[in-house]
């Protein structure tokens, strides 16, 4: 590990939250311009993967839990296929989005900005998912195949 | 490009093939934004200069960092890939000029949702409303796919036991 | 000129070249891994290069332009770039449980103590 972690440590800590609002930035105006759902995931979780690589995994893994980030990943999924299923119970097929509000370009406007949360959680967790299995050791003893 | 291809192939430091790798996939999201696809531009810098590196640097520190000098002599597989490339070229010729305006690709279907996609949704993105709209069912197929990659490597990685070998040696992967 | 009219293919073409052969003539596995994300980019080029119309501007409909690059490749690609992410990520998880298994990462090694066991 490095010695002189103090101006890591201070310019990581000042750096996460303009970095998480920009996450969020991308996720809200995936609309208007480049952006969307992916590329937010990949930016949340590339900063909490810069928190662990500064502060230590042990830390990442105090503030973020593993079985948090481990339920986000099939809750992403749930969101969308909840909304498609929603789409069903309102009478129409499945991921129909016209019946979601009241004139048909609304509905779609609102399927797909809760389709895109969806996205975020799951790219989100499933790539701090990946990080925390890779930085996980190994027990010693018998292999359990 | 074509130079940081070349070093990727070349070089038997993985560390800097890895770093390599990054600047490849910068370059790469430079070239898709001059090509005028901004959003994936923007996921292949965030993923391919970012989480590849990442994962790949994590792999790094458990496994070895330098590639054997190969045994066999590269002969079959160079010809193998300059004959792929040979039937590729040969097929390309038929292909429409960069940029054409009036090519097949760009007659049918795209001009159809260029037109539709701010009257029936109400969002100026083409490419956000085509992913989440229009072919949203891909999209859910995809999010699965991510889902199942995640799961795939916690069930190889996560708590696993280091193998016990024949013969009693302690420890058999690297620490 | 002929020849540079279609230079997006010819350099689609280097790059799925280069990347086939790092697959095929190395046997280090993380390599082969790097040299199937070069191909994997270079599809994205196969892609989305046809798509871009010189003129036209990115696929974001707005009053002040009239032609868009076609929007279709891009969808594609972007699902293909992040399933490309999780199979690296699934590949690198098989390769470490490959090293703590026979201790190398090189086919050559893996084979030849595979083979005399």
């Amino acid at each position: 590990m490095l010695h002189d972690t103090v101006i890591l440590r201070v310019v990581v800590k000042l750096l996460l939250p303009p970095i998480l609002l920009y996450a969020l930035y991308v996720q809200a105006h995936g609309e208007y311009g480049p952006g969307g759902g992916f590329q937010a995931g990949v930016i949340v979780a590339a900063a909490m993967i810069l928190y662990a690589l500064v502060f230590g995994v042990p830390e990442a893994r105090r503030v973020v839990p593993f079985g948090v980030v481990r339920a986000m990943v099939p809750l992403g999924v749930l969101v969308y296929g909840g909304v498609g299923v929603a789409g069903m119970l309102l009478g129409g097929h499945y991921l129909d989005y016209t019946l979601l509000a009241a004139t048909p370009p609304d509905g779609n406007h609102i399927g797909v900005v809760l389709v895109e949360i969806g996205v975020l959680i799951t790219v989100s967790g499933t790539m701090l998912t990946i990080f925390y299995s890779f930085s996980e050791k190994p027990a010693d003893g018998e292999e359990t195949d | 490009m074509v130079a940081v291809t070349i070093g990727i192939v070349r070089l038997r430091n993985l560390f800097a093939v890895v770093m390599l790798g990054g600047i490849y996939s910068f370059l790469m999201a430079t070239i898709l934004y001059v090509l005028d696809a901004v959003d994936v531009s923007m996921t292949e810098a965030a993923v391919g200069a970012g989480m590849s590196t990442v994962l790949l640097l994590a792999t790094l520190a458990v496994t070895k960092v330098r590639e054997a000098t190969p045994v066999h002599p590269p002969a079959l597989p160079l010809a193998i890939a300059l004959l792929t490339g040979a039937a590729l070229v040969y097929a390309s010729v038929d292909l429409p000029p960069f940029g054409d305006p009036a090519g097949p690709g760009h007659r049918h279907v795209a001009p159809d949702y260029i037109a539709r996609v701010v009257p029936e949704t109400h969002i100026p993105n083409a490419v956000t409303s085509v992913l989440a709209s229009y072919r949203g069912y891909d999209t859910l197929g995809e999010t699965t796919v991510i889902f199942t990659a995640g799961i795939g490597v916690m069930a190889l990685l996560v708590g696993r036991r280091r193998p016990r070998r024949d013969g009693g040696t302690s420890g058999g992967g690297a620490a | 000129m002929e020849v540079l009219a279609n230079i997006n293919q010819w350099v689609t073409i280097f790059l799925m070249v280069s990347g086939l052969y790092i697959v095929v003539a190395r046997g280090n596995m993380v390599k082969k891994l790097i040299g199937l994300g070069v191909f994997q980019t270079s599809v994205y080029l196969l892609y989305i290069s046809p798509g871009k119309i010189i003129g036209g501007t990115a696929p974001i409909i707005s009053p002040d332009f009239t032609v868009y690059s076609n929007p279709l490749p891009h969808v594609l690609i972007l699902t293909a770039i992040v399933v490309g992410v999780a199979t690296l990520a699934v590949g690198l998880a098989l390769v470490v449980r490959i090293n703590e298994a026979y201790n190398s990462i090189e086919e050559d090694e893996i084979y030849v103590q595979e083979h005399d066991a």
